[in-house]
Parts: structure tokens; sequence; C-alpha cells
């Protein structure tokens, strides 16, 4: 135990008033399948409630699209794709344009949707999330009649009906990562928001319904595994790409194996955050922060491996603890908290057997946050543990929560190598005044994504996507058209 | 009772940048057009294919780490070895596949010429297939090309000469090195190749090739999680649906190649940009920009 884990100081008397986010949000009693252009009531004849995982309330009741409604949506994705790839790509430009003006002009309603059905914290969706949707949107609008500057000596063609599905952590966000470059190069789409966040995306439908986007371009079918599953099976649709768990993702590698589909995969990470004796320690406090603590580390890219060099470790061990203090649990939509509610009651057993597999191994835990939780929904407080052995699950696992593992090294070498003693390989941070150190971590590390002296930044002209078991392919930038176009 | 009796050579595998016989002990005749014995060839076994892997992977991190200019001028260096014989290889071609003559030397030559057009990528691909991003934000964002790893290929049976080096010669432009499976029905250019690398500057374990029967090796090729992309050219159905299944559980990448003999001719189809991105994974670095 560190000395400041044993202090009682914190933020007692330092309480803050609550300060709700009070925007009212219009939630149906019930929605329908997007299909062709409209809503539609499930054939499935099933629907599944939707709760707020901050206050356990069912917020509405969503349809269970079963084979016969994912036929349908498939079957109008087919038949507007040719329209939608004939269409001038200029002005199938200023469809997403449209989107993305409407997305913003909408911004507040959603983002208080996204934090009620989701539990991230307010201020994340409202000044994270929902400006990069609308951002990426904006991006992707553009390359739509710019498309053969992107593939130097091809002629791109659209690949046809995309089958997109998509997880909890950041449901509106991944939407517009799977549309935006879809339609940008011509394609329609079958998308399938995760079974515990709907919401946002069916009223991202009704904003379709707005901007007037042709029946059938984009069509929005709600459920669980198995309406993914009859996406992912169905010989009309002609790419996969899905985000998700690593374990779903060979799953489907596998069912689509001899069809010809293309498939792209944004899987799991355990990706390492390398902290340098000569780094800028308060820099990079925060930036561990943010790395596990951002979003519950409901992410799939959190920094959940901090490797810290020996020499300084006692010093990064007692700042974090003491900003880990001071983190604000709770009330989802209220402007100061940080670290909202877990997902589901699924995710915190998981997150909770995570913790306790990491005390039966040996490891100390460290868990100073002592604010009141509420009595309802999902919460887990921001924790780390020390004494973490490369071979303990809590060192080898994705825990998706707001659960670190710190450990130390001495050597870069022996930073990079263990950093690298993963199948994942999604991303990395590295901390270090030293530019030529910086380079050198950065060009061995096996991860798409590396954050030198930063951490979960997000853009929608930067690609983002993984190594080895992390997946394959690229969603936002340039390269990220490279999954939706035909050369 | 001829007046000299030929000697016969045996094939053996390239590995490691030597050549060892095959462990299971097997070889396969080769023949000339007329039915003649001319060679054998060894049938590499499952056990051969992990060594092969194995030099592989310790000459991984050396040719990625290796300057780009310098892959370059070692891809060149095979490409001049490769004109020394070009005889050889136009006769071994002619000799033992349906090709006439004339049609060998051209597909010699297209090869050679091949090898010349990586040789060229090797240090511009980079340029090609990488950006700086324009990020909302004080930060520097830039995406590079980094080289999956090890390849492992499948090469067709035809063309026999001209699919190999291509698909050899595209990972080892980006830095990946490979093991690839000869043509099984003309396997005697890919042994005069293993011995054009041998004597150019390739390092030991960055090209390493077997000869055998395609079936047995496909998947243990497709499993093995040491290979990080598996590329094949002309499969059937079911051999595409048996590398994609069996590649799924590692997430390997897989690249199947469809090129007709007139694809496999033109560079614009066969030796772009976009058949060196199977082998690379884009890697995209962020850091703040402040004073």
């Amino acid at each position: 135990m560190t000395s400041v884990d044993s202090q009682s100081s914190g933020p007692a008397g330092w309480d803050y008033s609550p300060a709700p986010e009070r925007t009212r949000v219009p939630i149906k009693d019930e929605y329908g399948l997007f299909i062709d252009g409209a809503f539609r009531a499930p054939k499935s004849r099933r629907r599944f409630e939707t709760i707020n995982p901050a206050t356990e309330e069912v917020l509405s009741r969503v349809s269970e699209a079963g084979p016969a409604d994912v036929d349908a949506a498939v079957e109008a994705a087919k038949a507007a794709g040719p329209g939608w790839a004939r269409l001038k790509p200029a002005e199938r430009a200023k469809f997403l344009f449209r989107l993305a003006r409407r997305i913003q002009e909408r911004s507040r309603e959603l983002a208080v949707l996204e934090t009620m059905d989701g539990g991230k914290p307010i201020k994340e969706s409202r000044d994270v999330a929902l400006p990069l949707v609308a951002q990426h949107f904006f991006y992707h609008a553009g390359w739509a009649d710019k498309l053969s500057y992107a593939f130097p000596g091809r002629t791109p063609k659209p690949v046809g009906v995309c089958g997109q599905i998509i997880p909890w952590n950041f449901p509106l966000l991944m939407a517009a990562w799977k549309l935006a470059p879809a339609l940008a190069c011509g394609n329609t789409c079958v998308l399938k928001p995760a079974e515990t966040t709907s919401l946002t995306a069916l009223h991202l439908a009704e904003i379709l319904q707005e901007i007037e986007l042709p029946p059938g371009v984009v069509n929005i079918v709600t459920g669980a595994g198995e309406t993914g599953a009859a996406i992912v099976d169905h010989p009309d649709v002609k790419k996969v790409a899905f985000t998700g768990s690593t374990e779903v993702g060979k799953h489907l590698a596998r069912s689509v194996a001899g069809t010809g589909k293309k498939l792209t995969l944004e899987l799991g990470g355990k990706s390492p955050n390398i902290v340098f004796a000569d780094a800028a320690i308060d820099q990079a406090v925060e930036g561990i922060v943010s790395s596990i603590w951002f979003n519950q580390g409901h992410v799939c890219c959190a920094g959940s491996r901090l490797f810290v060099q020996e020499s300084i470790a006692d010093e990064v061990i007692d700042k974090l603890a003491h900003r880990m203090r001071s983190l604000r649990v709770g009330d989802p939509l209220d402007k100061n908290t940080d670290v909202g509610a877990i997902n589901s009651s699924t995710q915190l057993k998981t997150i909770e057997r995570y913790i306790d597999a990491g005390g039966d191994e040996g490891a100390i835990l460290h868990e100073v946050n002592d604010q009141p939780l509420p009595e309802k929904g999902f919460w887990c407080r921001p924790c780390f543990f020390t004494g973490v052995q490369p071979s303990h699950v809590i060192a080898r696992e994705e825990i998706f929560g707001p659960v670190l593992s710190v450990m130390t090294f001495r050597t870069p070498e022996e930073a990079l190598s263990r950093a690298n003693n993963t199948p994942y390989g999604l991303a990395a941070g590295v901390w270090t005044n030293t530019g030529s150190k910086i380079f050198e971590i950065a060009r061995k590390l096996d991860a798409g994504v590396v954050w030198c002296n930063t951490y979960n930044k997000f853009d929608a002209s930067s690609p983002f996507g993984g190594f080895k078991e992390s997946g394959f392919g690229r969603e936002g930038g340039l390269q990220g058209l490279r999954a939706y176009v035909r050369l | 009772m001829p007046e000299r009796l030929d000697i016969i050579k045996t094939c053996k595998l390239f590995i490691g940048g030597s050549f060892p016989r095959t462990e299971s002990g097997r070889s396969e005749p080769i023949h000339d057009g007329k039915g003649r014995v001319i060679a054998h060839a060894c049938v590499a076994s499952r056990k051969d294919l992990r060594e092969a892997v194995e030099s592989a992977r310790r000459a991984r991190e050396g040719w990625a780490d290796a300057s780009s200019y310098l892959r370059g001028q070692i891809l060149y260096r095979m490409a001049e070895m490769l004109e020394s014989r070009r005889e050889e290889f136009a006769s071994a071609l002619s000799t033992t596949s349906p090709l006439t003559p004339a049609k060998a030397r051209r597909e010699v030559d297209a090869s050679i010429d091949r090898v010349v057009r990586f040789a060229g990528w090797a240090d511009k691909f980079q340029q090609v297939l990488g950006c700086q991003n324009p990020v909302a934000g004080p930060y520097y964002n830039f995406s590079v090309p980094q080289p999956s790893g090890l390849v492992g290929i499948l090469a067709p049976d035809a063309p026999s000469l001209l699919s190999l080096v291509t698909m050899i010669a595209a990972p080892l432009s980006v830095g990946c090195p490979v093991v690839g499976v000869a043509s099984e029905t003309s396997p005697l250019p890919a042994v005069l190749l293993g011995e054009v690398c041998a004597t150019s500057d390739v390092p030991g374990g960055v090209v390493n090739l077997l000869t055998g029967k395609r079936d047995e090796l496909i998947e243990p090729m497709a499993e093995h999680r040491e290979i990080q992309v598996l590329a094949a050219a002309r499969l059937k159905p079911a051999q595409r649906e048996l590398i994609q299944t069996a590649a799924a559980d590692g997430l390997k990448r897989v690249n199947l190649l469809e090129y007709s003999e007139s694809d496999w001719n033109d560079d614009d189809v066969a030796a772009s940009p976009w058949d060196l991105e199977p082998y690379i994974d884009t890697k995209t670095i962020w850091h703040p920009s402040a004073t």
C-alpha cells in the first residue's frame, strides 16, 4: 500500500451541488424497426426493454428483428443500392453534409439520450461523442466525389449491401463510424445497434427521414446476437463490419469463410500505456486517468496495462491514487460526473469477477474512491491493481471496466517486449520527453494507434483499428474508405 | 546404353538460407515434355513447413528493420541474379510445362521485370499508403504502413514463375519474410528461384521455399499462429473456405488472388500499391503539438 492510500483527505468538504442536465428528450414508449425509410412493427412480434443503467428504469420497448425482418431490411438495402450508387457523387455528399448539420442541431437531445440509455457521463457524450459523430459524417461527406484520388490508379466501386454490427460503449459514434464511409462510397447499409443501447440509433433514423435520405439506403434493425447472425449470414450482404469482442469477431470470421464477403473487424484490446522516467509526470498521470477511466473503462483501446519505469513508480502511483480519489462517480446526467454507470448488470458482474480474480491471484487492489454510490443502478468505483504479474488474468484479458493493472519495468527493451506480449494490438501509449525515444518505441509497438504523450484521442480523419487479434481494417481517415470499395 | 549417363538433380527445399532435404523422405519426379525424368523435387511435410516458419520468424525483425533502400537494393540484386540465369529459367519452364520456348522466355523476362518493379516500391509505398491526418486539435497525427509480419504463400500452378515471384516480391518489398509453396505441377522454377535467393544478398530465412502437395500444406499453413498473412491464388471454393475457416482462430489476414494470366502480366493489376496493401497494417501516431 502506498502512503496516499492511507491518508483520509480527499474531496470530502469539497462537495459539489448537483448540476443535472435538464434537457428533456422525447422517448417513445416503443420503437419499430427502421426499414425502407419507415418505422415498422417487427414481423417477429417480439420487443425487449431498454433500461437506464443509472436508475434501472425502463426507458422504452425496442423491437427484436427476426429473420423475416432482417430479410426485409437487406432487401430494402439491396433495392436502394443501384440508385444510391448511380447518384451523382457530389449529391451523395450533400446528403451526408446535411446529416452532419442536423446531428449538430439536435446534438444535445442525442447526448442526453446516449447518457440515459448507456450510462456514460453527459460531459463525455456532449463534449466528446456527439462532436465526433457530426464530424465523422461531415468528413466523409466530402470524400464521396473524390474517391478516385484516394485510390491512385483505380476506379473505386461500391461493394453493395453492408451489414454493420456495433457495440454498446459508443453507440452513436460507432454508428457514424460504420455508416459514414459506407454511404460516402456508394453502399447501402443494414445497421444493428447493441441491444442495451438502441435508442440513439433509432433517433438517428428519425434524422435520416428528416434529411430525406432515399428509403432503403440505411436500415436500422434492433436486436441481440441472433439478429446480428441473421445479417452476417444473409447471402445478399456483401460486406460485414463488426466492432465488439475478439471472441465474436473470430466467430464471424468463421461464418463468412468461403462466402466471398468482405470483412472488417475492430475487436478487443489490452493496450499498454508506457511511462518513462523522463516523462512529464503530471501530464502522464492525467493521461493515465483518461486512458482507463474515460467512459467507465468501456473502451476497446483503454490503456488497461500501465507500465511505469521503476524509478518513478512510487511517485506515479501516489499521484494516480490522489487523482482517482477525486473522480466523481455517480449520476451520468450530472455535468460534474467523471465516471458514470456501468452499461449493464451483466457487464458489472464481469468486471467484479475480474476484480476478485486480481485479488485471488495476489495483486493489490487500490480502491481509494469512497464516495457514496447511488442505491439503484450499476456502479463500479475506479480502481487499480499493483503487484500485478504478467501471467495474472487481469494483465492478460480485456476487462472493459474502470480497472487498471499497474506494472513496472527497468529498460525500454523490457517495456517493449512486455507491452507487445499480448495477442491484442489495438492501441498503445508512450510518455517521455525524449523525441528519439518516442519514435523508436512508437515504431516498435504492435498497435494500430499509438498515442504519444496523450491518450484516447479520436478524430474522423485519423484511421483507427488494430494489429494482430484486435482485428483488421481501419475506420476513419483515407485508409478507412478501403473496406467500402472494390478496386 | 547412352554414351554418358545424365546426372539427375535432386531438388531440395530452401529453408533459412540453406538447402535441406525434406524430413519426410519423399520426392516426386519432374518430367520433361517427353516423359523423361529430369529431376526429383522434395515433397515437403508439415514439419518442413514448421521449420521454414521458424526460420522466417527469426528473420522477421531484421528484415522489417532493414532500411527500405537496402530492401530495394537486395530485391534489385535478385533481379540481377535472375537475369544472369535467364536461359536456365526459360529452359526449365519450357521443359517442364506446356509453355513454348518463346512463351517461357517471355514469362522469365516478365518475372525479372516484376522483381525490379517491387525493388522500386520498397521505399515508395510508405508515401502512397501513408499520410498525415488533419485532426481538429493541437496534435501532429500521421499514419504509416508497417509490415504485417510473416507471410505464407500458396502459389498457383501457372504461371509458375511469374506468380511465385510476384507473390514473394510484394511482401518482401514492404518488409515481410515469406514462406512460399511452389506450383505443384511445375516446381522447378521455384527451386531455381531458391538458388537465386541464396546467391543474392537476401538474408537467410527471409525467403523460404517449399515444393510439395498443396492439399497437404494448405491447412497447417492456414492454422499456423506464426504466419500473420496468408496469400493464395486461384484456389478451389472448398480450399478458400478451408483457409478462411482455419485462419479465423488467429485472425490471420487472408489475401486471395484471382488473377488471370493477363492480370499476372499487368503491373497495374498485379504490382500496384493495392498488391502491397495486404501485407501492411496501418499504424497511426498522435503527438501533441505545443510549446
